[in-house]
């Protein structure tokens, strides 16, 4: 369904990803970890045509997004980051949002209604802490009810409660045969989100399975035991 | 884009720098008017304002509402929008945004106390295009810098240019060739400067052009003339167009 063939791209002198293969289907929850500076962010980024890749093609639904804009309807988005305009009420980021996307006329108010988004609407953007604005973030991404969901580190600043939310949501949605695409550095959350596991080191892809091939591959009796096995294994 | 551009204007307008810039916009104009008590020496007394002022505030405030404006473009561009809306929608509204307060600061005192005046006119109308002007050559100069610090430099130094080094360089080519006759090199080399064009295009509709001597009079023939006015203004709209059509290319390539 999306399918990413020979992407290559450079920072200045620095390689950011090199040649990545890669196909991703409906249905499936997957991780992609890495460690810091990889090229998770910057292959998630170039999905959703933020950073422009040096050359190779990412397709979607058999269809280049080469110079398109119009797919990224199809695609929900949680930064890792986020920043919003600091003046701007929360309800006023909603109300813009729904009167800019035109496109869409099924909102899915599941996470706005959890998180109680509502309750802060009066708030401005700025004054938020960074685990309400990840509330915020997380509703936003869900909202237009897309069929691919891209979150880049999703819990770091979530309350324990507010995290289990999201990754039920996440469930859900994959069993409505949504794709979900997640950077995470927390074991628990590969362990009970995962379907496969994508390993990038240094913008090489270097593993892409099931936990369960992973566990095998390296004879280790949990993923997070596995992950590191595999993490040291590429660093020597 | 009229969504965006719609959104883009109504946080620009809640803006306190900008209501407080408008009201010392008038404030001074008004003064001008009352201390000159005639409108063709107020309209010479503000070209100084409009062709100082108003460019390098233009520039200032676009350059650093770009940067303020980052976490809202990258928002939209996550969504299905194109890259060259957003852009020209923020371009589109902080530029009416800029021409409103030079509109309502310095043209409403003119307008009251003048009426209609061609001469207040083609004060409106050169800086209502330099306005557009100098915020494309923000756009342009944000969209080739990495960071605001750099960004605000850099539009800085075009405004000097535009401003005080080209005029320099210009006078001391006369005098070092002043030997040979270069009125129409210095004509055209006026249309390379915006402001040097609106500087130009107020000077010879008022009626102290006459005191400028032998070239100021070829320049009033052909600038007072209404050849020279499309020519003038047909200058005027390529700066608005060029540094904004660059930007746009820049910033549709650009990585986030």
């Amino acid at each position: 369904m999306l399918q990413i063939n020979n992407l290559n791209k450079t920072y200045g002198k620095i390689a950011a990803l090199k040649e990545l293969n890669i196909a991703f289907n409906l249905g499936e929850i997957i991780t992609i970890v890495g460690p810091n500076g990889s090229g998770k962010t910057t292959l998630l980024k170039s999905i959703l045509g933020l950073v422009i890749p040096d050359s190779g093609t990412i397709s979607i639904d058999n269809k280049s997004i080469k110079d398109e804009w119009q797919y990224r309807a199809k695609i929900g988005y949680m930064p890792q980051i986020n920043r919003y305009p600091e003046n701007l009420k929360v309800k006023e980021l909603f109300t813009m949002m729904r009167d800019i996307r035109t496109d869409c006329n099924t909102y899915d108010n599941e996470l706005f209604e959890t998180y109680k988004i509502k309750e802060i609407y009066d708030k401005t953007l700025g004054s938020l802490s960074g685990g309400m604005k990840q509330k915020v973030s997380a509703a936003l991404a869900f909202l237009f009810s897309p069929i691919i969901i891209i979150i880049d580190e999703p819990t770091a600043g979530l309350d324990p409660v507010s995290s289990q939310h999201l990754k039920d949501k996440i469930l859900k949605e994959k069993a409505n045969g949504k794709l979900i695409l997640i950077t995470t550095h927390i074991m628990d959350d590969i362990d009970e989100l995962a379907d496969k596991i994508v390993f990038i080191v240094d913008g090489v892809l270097r593993f892409n399975d099931t936990k369960e091939a992973l566990k095998n591959n390296t004879q280790m009796p949990t993923t997070g035991k596995a992950l590191t096995a595999l993490m040291e294994k590429e660093y020597v | 884009m009229f969504k965006i551009l719609k959104n883009v204007l109504f946080n620009s307008l809640r803006n306190k720098v900008m209501i407080g810039y408008t009201f010392i916009l008038f404030i001074l104009s008004w003064g001008i008017i009352y201390l000159q008590g005639d409108i063709e020496k107020s309209v010479a007394s503000l070209l100084s304002v409009v062709l100082l002022l108003i460019p390098l505030v233009s520039i200032i405030i676009a350059t650093i509402n770009y940067y303020n404006s980052q976490e809202f473009i990258e928002l939209l561009m996550t969504h299905p929008i194109k890259r060259r809306t957003i852009f020209l929608a923020h371009y589109l509204g902080i530029a009416w945004v800029l021409a409103l307060t030079f509109l309502v600061g310095v043209g409403l005192p003119l307008l009251i106390a003048g009426g209609f005046d061609i001469s207040v006119m083609y004060l409106l109308a050169t800086g209502f295009l330099l306005t557009f002007i100098f915020t494309g050559l923000a756009f342009l100069a944000s969209v080739f810098s990495k960071d605001k610090a750099r960004g605000i430099g850099l539009s800085l130094i075009l405004w000097f240019y535009f401003s005080i080094v080209y005029d320099a360089v210009v006078m001391s080519a006369l005098v070092y060739l002043s030997d040979y006759p270069l009125e129409k090199t210095l004509m055209f080399m006026t249309a390379l400067n915006p402001v040097d064009l609106s500087r130009i295009i107020i000077l010879l509709n008022l009626d102290i052009s006459a005191l400028m001597g032998y070239t100021g009079a070829l320049y009033k023939k052909f600038f007072g003339s209404s050849e020279g006015i499309i020519y003038s203004f047909g200058f005027l709209f390529l700066w608005v167009i060029i540094p904004v059509w660059k930007a746009t290319k820049k910033f549709i390539k650009k990585d986030f």
